[in-house]
């Protein structure tokens, strides 16, 4: 059996070494501005940091891909031109790109630059796949979590390029791309901007009984009682009332993580030739866990052996795990 | 933003240590942080505006608080009785050997949020800045620290590393 790609998250370069010297194949990572969808506070790498990054990486076998993943508002086009600039001279692999405008900019002035097209381009079927392969020579698509293995497979078939798919980690479901919701409330945009739940504008309260209430600008998202597992304050994931229903209701989807650990022979069977961790903003302790779990599974999976597959349950979000429509387009 | 200072809930479970006049802390606390701000000079770029923040560390299981100011010029961690808390923009607070196995990045931040092992309140992105900033440190703070006071120190910490790995029991806690 072929060995799918490991594509690792780094937020820092300290976060990049652990990735690289846990296992990966490949690592993501974006620069400090909004040019990247983790457009975090204290987050993301400077220009030298980029470089020296990318010398640890080759030097021992991997890849890295620089995510120019959000879509530049009118006017501000010089932002983006200027990362893949910079990301060409500082040699990057391939470049994660979500805009047509940033294809085309790099289609065209950097004829032999690798592209893959992020999952922030919302690109789940053959002739919109076909479309970005033709038009801007894109080598890979990272599939939206909203499609099962056997759908990924015909797809697989379908299209001239190589497929990614994620794996583990946050498991956000609206179109993705085309997500407003953080924009709704507190004027940023995960798409223009590059941040969905802006830390300033978080706020945790706790009273004295223990229960935590999560708050995104003036909107409560949720109130979790002390003997409850806690997700993060993305809309998304919030509990609220509506007359349909008795007491709060995760309306869209619950704090929970994509976990396809248990699936992975079926998406190696099916033709995937990458497979992502999410989690940027997570913490080194993350990437080094998550990593060497994966690496081995993916490893034992491709010798032909079974896989043993680590717990990886606390560090899910709320605790709880999901194959979501991986599994079944019913999973809620 | 800023909290006003307010008694903090008694900790649950103290460790039986005496109570001790804090003064001969603050000038261990002092060397520990400018030690820390001089090898790791980089890790300030990442608090960007939050350098003048005041950030109350509370290991719920001691008798006293830590304040910490992570402003290059003027570096500062100082001890304070839990019954008069300082004023503070953000306060994190979880047990002790958690927050030991954050700051080595030997535990995630999020995962023990998720579990409800980790508070935080006040400005949250002072709190994610610092967060991102001590995670990109390479190696273990703690380790340094420890080294810089000698075997017994060391001993100290291979000790807390031990008990923090072992599965969780009433008495870890
Ligand atoms: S609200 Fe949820 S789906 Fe929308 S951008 Fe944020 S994480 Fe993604």
């Amino acid at each position: 059996m072929t060995s799918p790609e490991l594509v690792c998250p780094a937020g820092t370069p300290a976060a990049l070494r652990t990735a690289v010297d846990a296992g990966a194949d490949a690592v993501y990572c974006g620069f400090q501005n909004a040019t990247n969808a983790r457009n975090f506070p204290g987050l993301n790498f400077t220009v030298p940091e980029l470089e020296r990054s990318v010398a640890y990486a080759h030097a021992k076998g991997t890849k890295v891909l620089l995510a120019m993943n959000t879509y530049p508002p009118a006017g501000k086009q010089a932002l983006w031109k200027d990362a893949i600039d910079t990301g060409i001279r500082l040699g990057v692999d391939a470049f994660i790109v979500a805009d047509i405008g940033v294809a085309h900019y790099i289609a065209t002035t950097y004829p032999d630059a690798r592209l893959h097209l992020s999952v922030q381009a919302a690109a789940s079927n053959p002739e919109s796949i076909r479309y970005y392969c033709q038009e801007f020579g894109v080598k890979r698509v990272v599939l939206p979590r909203i499609l099962t293995v056997p759908e990924i497979r015909n797809l697989a078939a379908e299209v001239p390029c190589e497929i990614e798919t994620f794996i583990f980690g946050n498991h956000g479901l609206m179109v993705e791309g085309r997500c407003s919701l953080t924009n709704y409330i507190t004027g940023l945009s995960t798409n223009l901007d590059g941040v969905c739940s802006p830390a300033a504008q978080v706020e945790y309260k706790r009273d004295n009984a223990g229960n935590l209430t999560t708050q995104l600008g003036e909107f409560t998202i949720d109130c979790f009682g002390c003997d409850e597992t806690a997700g993060y304050p993305t809309i998304c994931k919030g509990r609220y009332t509506t007359p349909a229903h008795d007491g709060g209701y995760y309306a869209f989807e619950e704090p929970i993580s994509l976990n396809l650990s248990s699936l992975l022979p079926d998406l190696i069977g099916a033709g995937v030739h990458a497979l992502k961790i999410e989690g940027r903003q997570r913490s080194r302790a993350y990437v080094k866990k998550v990593v060497s779990s994966f690496r081995k599974a993916v490893d034992d999976i491709s010798s032909g052996r079974t896989a043993q597959l680590a717990d990886l349950l606390a560090l899910t979000e709320g605790q709880k795990e999901t194959q979501g429509a991986f599994k079944s387009k019913t999973w809620r | 933003m800023t909290q006003h200072s307010a008694t903090l809930a008694p900790p649950k479970f103290r460790p039986h240590l005496p109570v001790l006049p804090l003064f001969p802390l603050q000038p261990i606390l002092k060397r520990i942080v400018r030690r820390i701000g001089a090898e790791n000079p980089d890790m300030f770029n990442r608090l960007g505006p939050h350098t003048k923040a005041r950030y109350l560390i509370d290991a719920t299981n001691l008798p006293f608080t830590l304040l910490l100011q992570p402003d290059p010029e003027n570096l500062s961690l100082t001890a304070h009785f839990r019954t008069s808390p300082p004023d503070h923009d953000a306060r994190i607070a979880g047990k002790f050997l958690d927050l030991m196995r954050l700051l080595d990045s030997d535990i995630d931040g999020d995962a023990l949020f998720f579990a409800r092992d980790l508070i935080i309140t006040g400005n949250t992105e002072a709190v994610v800045c610092l967060r991102n900033a001590l995670d990109d440190v390479d190696g273990s703070i703690a380790q340094m620290v420890a080294d810089m006071f000698g075997p017994l120190a060391r001993a100290a910490l291979a000790r807390l590393r031990r008990v923090a790995n072992k599965p969780v029991t009433k008495d870890t806690q």
